[in-house]
């Protein structure tokens, strides 16, 4: 191993510790209901940012079709809590576990397909599952689910009168989606994604097992983004398919990657700590008017930093030490 | 279900798939031409169903004779695209994919916005036009005569770009450049200029299928979303980078929404398509026509 690579990973997990401190300390200083709001959001979108970034930045095959994921954690979640009175903590798991059973069902058909045939792909299943979920009787069709008030609680995981345990999750979610991409840098599977996201025919050549490291960063990614959807769907007390399987969530998770910088420890936080609070803050300052010059300035900024930042925003702080340190 | 409402199903999904293979074979010329998906095609195709119904509600020109207007208007749209976006989305040297796709895509959120700024949200349609409405009866089979002049004019596209493509100058450097971008520069044939008439030429396609559909179909500013993936999903089917496998494919995908139709409930008809694109690409991983 690398000195330099061994001294960078300390580095990052010494920032990281501190900048989850501060933010453990931010709701001491903001009392507004409204900013806690995008703050959770924030959080929220870099987890499953960095979730997404596992099999689509280091692995390299492009999802949008994850939106099937964080409903399938979000509805897993309320249908056995409603239907049967499964705490949400274990539906929240069992969404986990359900979300990467078929991230590998799927991935053992979809890893065959190469470029755009996979990108589509996964936007047309994602559709399949919406389309599936808003014609789906028993669990609420096109209606939804509506999550029962039974009071603050950290056993139901409902909190009416404060938002910060709802932030404290996001954050402690956010940490562990930073950690375990930030310990599968270094492991084995790092190394074999890296390889397989080069060159496949390479990597296949030097015994890496393409498939199967493909499989592995699927499952890790579908677990994570669908505890995040079951975050959401508690946190927002109701949902139907649009609002936890629609595109619009494959999008937010894979723009913070891309904008901060795709394949990168630190891109998706630094990208959702840009791009969320400046979606929400448009959207409630300029979308008002329902005019659209929220979505004017959204794209247009999306269209300026890909252009003008084609790693990143990362890449403007590792300029300077760009050759050893950045691989 | 009797033969004549199966007949009569297949019937207008054949007028529909051509007319989704009309919507679908610009974003097929401009990826064969140069790999580059073009995520806003969805909001070109918005743009050429606004740009007919002002030309109608202003100038009271009818949608069918509005077309080619609609289409020249589409071929500058492109073409700036290109001049002012993707041009320099093509220069990326890292993650060169990724930035074609987002900066496409930021593009189309800002033609939504614009459209929602200058059109307003509200849903319009073109109330009376020559072919609105009507319908002709053959054995009787009932067609609607919007799609059916959708369908012709489809079939004439695709066979003038055929002619277009194999038997003019232009034709032939699109045709060298997609073959060969860096050894066509050394013959005198500039890359910028053959792209920029690429997209401006792929627009002017969609902008055909946008003026005829503006006659029969609501007109809002997310009216592209909604037939984008379709067109996705008709070109993937067809094999990305085949020009013609969009026609196949624009056939088979309106066949196999008019048979799903048949079937399962109008709300799923959609799943149908999705799953026969998931069955073709699962068997043949390049789609029907599409090179390795």
């Amino acid at each position: 191993m690398d000195k330099r690579f061994a001294a960078r990973r300390r580095r990052d997990l010494l920032i990281a510790a501190v900048l989850a401190g501060l933010a453990a300390l931010a709701p001491l200083f903001v009392q507004d209901v409204y900013v806690q709001n995008i703050l959770i959001l924030t959080l929220m979108y870099a987890a499953l940012s960095q979730s997404w970034n596992i099999l689509s930045g280091y692995c390299g095959q492009i999802s949008l079709g994850h939106a099937l994921y964080f409903g399938i954690g979000a509805y897993a979640t309320e249908l056995l809590y409603t239907k049967f009175g499964v705490l949400p903590w274990f539906g929240m798991l069992a969404g986990g576990v359900i979300a990467a059973v078929i991230a590998m069902g799927l991935g053992y058909p979809f890893f065959r397909l190469r470029g755009h045939y996979f990108v589509i792909a996964t936007i047309v299943i994602a559709e399949i599952g919406l389309l599936l979920f808003q014609n789906w009787e028993w669990a609420g069709a096109a209606m939804g689910i509506t999550i029962p008030v039974r009071g603050d609680s950290w056993l139901k995981f409902q909190f009416l009168r404060s938002k910060l345990p709802y932030f404290y999750f996001a954050l402690a979610l956010c940490c562990v989606a930073w950690f375990v991409t930030w310990w599968l840098e270094d492991s084995k599977w790092g190394f074999w994604w890296r390889a397989v996201k080069d060159n496949p025919e390479a990597a296949e050549s030097l015994g890496v097992v393409v498939f199967n490291s493909k499989m592995g960063a699927a499952a890790v990614s579908a677990f994570l983004v669908a505890i995040g959807g079951a975050f959401y769907a508690q946190f927002l007390a109701y949902i139907d398919p649009e609002s936890v399987m629609g595109f619009q969530f494959s999008l937010l998770m894979a723009l913070p990657a891309v904008l901060g910088g795709i394949g990168t420890l630190w891109g998706p936080v630094l990208g959702a700590a840009i791009l969320i609070p400046m979606t929400e803050l448009t959207r409630s300052y300029i979308g008002g008017s329902g005019r659209g010059v929220d979505l004017i300035v959204y794209g247009a900024l999306i269209v300026a930093i890909s252009l003008a930042l084609p790693q990143g925003l990362v890449s403007l702080f590792s300029r300077s030490k760009a050759k050893g340190a950045t691989r | 279900m009797t033969a004549q409402a199966i007949i009569q199903s297949l019937a207008s999904g054949l007028l529909m798939g051509l007319l989704y293979g009309l919507i679908a074979v610009g974003l097929a010329l401009i990826f064969g031409l140069m790999d580059v998906v073009n995520f806003a095609h969805g909001e070109f195709l918005m743009i050429a169903m606004y740009v007919s119904f002002f030309l109608f509600t202003f100038f009271a020109i009818d949608p069918l004779l509005s077309a080619p207007l609609v289409a020249a208007a589409l071929f500058v749209l492109g073409a700036v695209v290109y001049l002012l976006v993707v041009r320099f989305a093509m220069r990326a040297k890292a993650n060169a994919g990724m930035v074609q796709i987002f900066s496409t895509f930021g593009l189309a959120i800002v033609m939504r916005g614009l459209a929602q700024f200058f059109f307003t949200p509200d849903y319009r349609s073109i109330p009376q036009s020559w072919l609105g409405g009507k319908t002709i009866s053959i054995a009787g089979i009932f067609l609607p005569e919007p799609q059916l002049m959708g369908a012709l004019v489809s079939i004439l596209a695709f066979a003038g770009l055929y002619v277009f493509i194999n038997r003019t100058d232009f034709g032939r450097a699109l045709e060298a450049t997609r073959e060969d971008p860096g050894a066509v520069a050394l013959v005198g044939i500039d890359r910028n200029r053959v792209f920029a008439l690429g997209w401006g030429l792929g627009a002017a396609l969609v902008g055909l299928a946008g003026a005829i559909m503006a006659s029969f179909f609501y007109i809002y500013p997310d009216v592209g979303a909604s037939f984008a993936l379709i067109a996705y999903v008709t070109v993937a089917l067809g094999g990305f980078g085949s020009v013609f496998g969009a026609f196949a494919g624009g056939i088979v995908v309106g066949l196999v929404e008019a048979t799903t139709a048949l079937v399962l409930p109008p709300s799923l008809k959609s799943v149908g398509i999705y799953a026969v694109y998931l069955l073709v690409v699962f068997i043949r991983p390049r789609g029907l026509f599409g090179q390795m």
